[in-house]
């Protein structure tokens, strides 16, 4: 027997309505799948395309102008820089900003013309080696079916051949392209990001809930006290994660270090302090641990699935992308990656780290307003 | 600096479009015991607040122990004890964790011996490791009251303090408040017992967050206007609903054997009494209570018209 129906409409009606008042909660089970479907149905894009690629050129003829056009049309190659330093390419490339690099060196056209079979260089930044397969994959496709426009006339006979130039690919930064390299850095962001945010927002969280927050109010602490009083033993959880993710990485699987551990060390501070800013102003804003955790997960998402943690960051729409770049995750994994596989500096990815410096200013201010007018 | 140990007036304080408070002025003088009482909902939680400074008043102003209740309210908390309605320290901790916490939040200068001594002072050092959790409610009162006079305020804010503690306990309480009360700190307790009311120097009545009256309690009795009987005999129980019915009887209540009704006519309620009650049921005036009054006092005050559209 499964017992009165009228006893089971009434639990359920009950239920009903405890759900249509708690407003957040109602408002999550509708946001969460419009959000996750639009958002990530449209930005998740597995052929990431227009991705920045910096031009060293050591010559200016019609042909190679033709490969660079070839590039673009593709679809695959956002030129966004073409000189003739080495130095300036580099360090677009070292930085993370360009994800190829591509080389043509002089005396290429000439070559070509004599049917020498000349090398253009690729370099890819393989320390996310999902983000340039494809682009990889068809290079001497792009390239060849680029130049065989040029080679009509007295130059036909160099189509007989089986391609007028011998495009070179070299991966750098992870050249075996182990999907660990880049992954196990990542989780470490990815794991501060979920842990941080919901400790600190249930924390608070709990005070309101049982009532101790007017008894804390109502003595001589300045939220500032209490904001960072409450944060701090956060960051000791958040250390202890990060060396226990290092130590994994290190010794379970052979992810390299290349870059300083200070570098890497300034980063992660940064990093768990914007999430812990992030969980401190949920729980000024969430009225029960339930809505707080929920809100977590509001944050965890877009934080997993845009930051370039699953998916290539720069295979995003630009909206997408502009999304991303407002979560501390996306510049955390940069200085992560940026670090461990490219042995980058703290000059190199100032950026990134500028980046976190304003979020943490941003979410800090907003915790910090929202907390005094927690009573009124 | 004045004698009132809290002076403020004209006192709002809105919540979305409702009117908690709705201008409301006090002063009270140091060293007294002022019981604060009125309906649910009246305003006396928001007024306190508003007095102790964890809430800022939409209007109105004045000051809590010389401090200004608008820009003071760091100096006003550290002046002031407030004991919340609910149990608002923390369970997870023990007993004398929770006074260390509070202990350094004030900064009191030989923490140390100053938790001891509570800790003796309440009789709590044998469980000073217990957690706070696991008290009674009448223990956890006493360990809250404990807490909020560890740092010697010379204002003591207790919204409610005793609700859901037996006899016993409430009156060790009442002790506590009386021994307080004589080493020169200023108390203002809201209550809903009328016993309570009558342990207090004087009492502030609020109803739909307007000041209704004020003073001592046999000064509140006179000054209603309200006149009591007293009726026995057999049967007087049945008579209560008839009572409630005739003209000029505010209020009837049957307790203690008795059946007392009350009003602000004299002539109504014997000619009531009269056309009611039968012949072996005897009459005799008695002094109103304290809660004849206010039951009269929230008649006046009529329905709640705080809702703005």
């Amino acid at each position: 027997m499964f017992g009165n129906a009228s006893r089971v409409s009434a639990v359920f009606t009950k239920e009903l309505i405890q759900m249509r008042r708690d407003r957040l909660t109602f408002a999550m089970m509708i946001m969460i799948p419009i959000v996750q479907l639009i958002l990530f149905g449209y930005a998740i894009n597995l052929d990431p395309k227009n991705l920045p690629t910096a031009v060293v050129a050591e010559e200016q003829t019609p042909i190679v102008r033709s490969i660079l056009q070839g590039l673009k049309v593709s679809g695959y190659y956002d030129i966004i820089l073409e000189t003739d330093d080495p130095h300036k390419s580099n360090e677009l490339f070292a930085s993370g900003q360009a994800v190829f690099l591509v080389h043509i060196p002089s005396g290429f056209s000439e070559r070509l013309v004599r049917g020498d079979r000349p090398q253009i260089l690729i370099e890819a930044d393989a320390s996310d080696p999902a983000a340039a397969s494809n682009a990889v994959a068809r290079a001497e496709t792009i390239v060849n079916r680029a130049l065989r426009h040029h080679l009509k006339g007295p130059l036909a006979f160099l189509n007989a051949a089986p391609e007028p130039a011998d495009v070179i690919i070299q991966s750098r930064y992870n050249p075996e392209a182990i999907t660990q390299y880049n992954i196990v850095p990542g989780l470490l962001g990815v794991i501060l990001t979920m842990t941080l945010v919901m400790i600190t927002s249930v924390a608070m969280t709990r005070e309101v809930e049982r009532g101790t927050l007017e008894n804390l109010l109502a003595m001589p602490a300045k939220p500032a006290e209490v904001m960072i009083g409450k944060i701090t033993p956060y960051v000791g959880v958040g250390a202890v994660q990060v060396i226990i993710v290092l130590l994994t990485a290190r010794y379970l699987f052979d992810v390299p270090f290349q870059g300083t551990l200070s570098t890497l060390t300034f980063g992660v501070t940064l990093f768990i302090i914007a999430n812990l800013s992030v969980g401190f102003t949920f729980s000024t804003i969430a009225r029960t641990q339930m809505q707080a955790i929920q809100m977590t997960f509001f944050f965890f998402l877009p934080s997993l699935l845009l930051s370039g943690f699953m998916f290539p960051f720069r295979g995003m729409p630009h909206w997408a992308q502009w999304i991303g770049e407002a979560l501390p995750l996306t510049h955390f994994l940069r200085i992560v990656r940026g670090v461990m596989l490219k042995g980058g500096s703290l000059i190199e990815l100032q950026m990134e780290f500028l980046a976190l410096a304003a979020f943490i200013l941003a979410a800090g201010t907003v915790a910090l307003l929202r907390y005094q007018r927690t009573l009124d | 600096m004045s004698a009132a140990a809290i002076d403020v007036y004209g006192l709002v304080k809105c919540f979305g479009n409702k009117v908690a408070v709705d201008g409301v002025d006090l002063k009270m003088p140091e060293g007294q015991v002022w019981g604060f009482l009125g309906p649910n909902g009246s305003g006396k939680t928001t007024t306190i607040r508003m007095i102790c400074g964890l809430l800022t008043a939409d209007e109105g102003g004045g000051q809590c122990l010389g401090f200004d209740i608008r820009k003071d309210a760091n100096l006003i908390k550290q002046a002031t004890g407030y004991m919340t309605q609910k149990f608002s320290f923390w369970e997870d901790l023990t007993i004398r964790e929770n006074l260390a916490f509070v202990a350094r939040l004030y900064r009191m200068p030989r923490m140390g011996r100053k938790i001891d001594e509570t800790l003796e002072g309440l009789g709590l050092s044998q469980r000073q490791n217990q957690l706070a959790g696991s008290l009674s409610g009448g223990w956890k009162q006493r360990l809250a009251l404990a807490a909020v006079t560890m740092h010697s305020p010379r204002l003591l804010l207790l919204d409610e303090p005793t609700a859901g503690v037996d006899p016993q306990a409430r009156r060790d309480f009442w002790d506590e408040i009386h021994l307080l009360s004589s080493k020169g700190l200023t108390v203002l307790v809201s209550t809903h017992y009328m016993d309570e009311a009558e342990r207090c120097d004087a009492i502030v009545y609020l109803a739909h967050g307007k000041l209704i009256t004020q003073g001592p309690v046999h000064d509140i009795i006179d000054k209603a206007g309200l006149f009591s009987f007293r009726l026995v005999g057999e049967g007087v129980r049945e008579l209560t609903e008839a009572f409630r019915g005739q003209s000029g009887v505010d209020h009837a209540a049957y307790y203690g054997n008795a059946l007392y009704i009350s009003g602000r006519n004299r002539n109504a309620l014997e000619q009531a009494i009269r056309d009611v009650a039968p012949d072996h049921v005897t009459a005799e005036e008695v002094k109103p209570t304290l809660e004849d009054v206010f039951i009269e006092l929230m008649e006046q005050a009529g329905t709640d018209k705080r809702m703005h559209g």
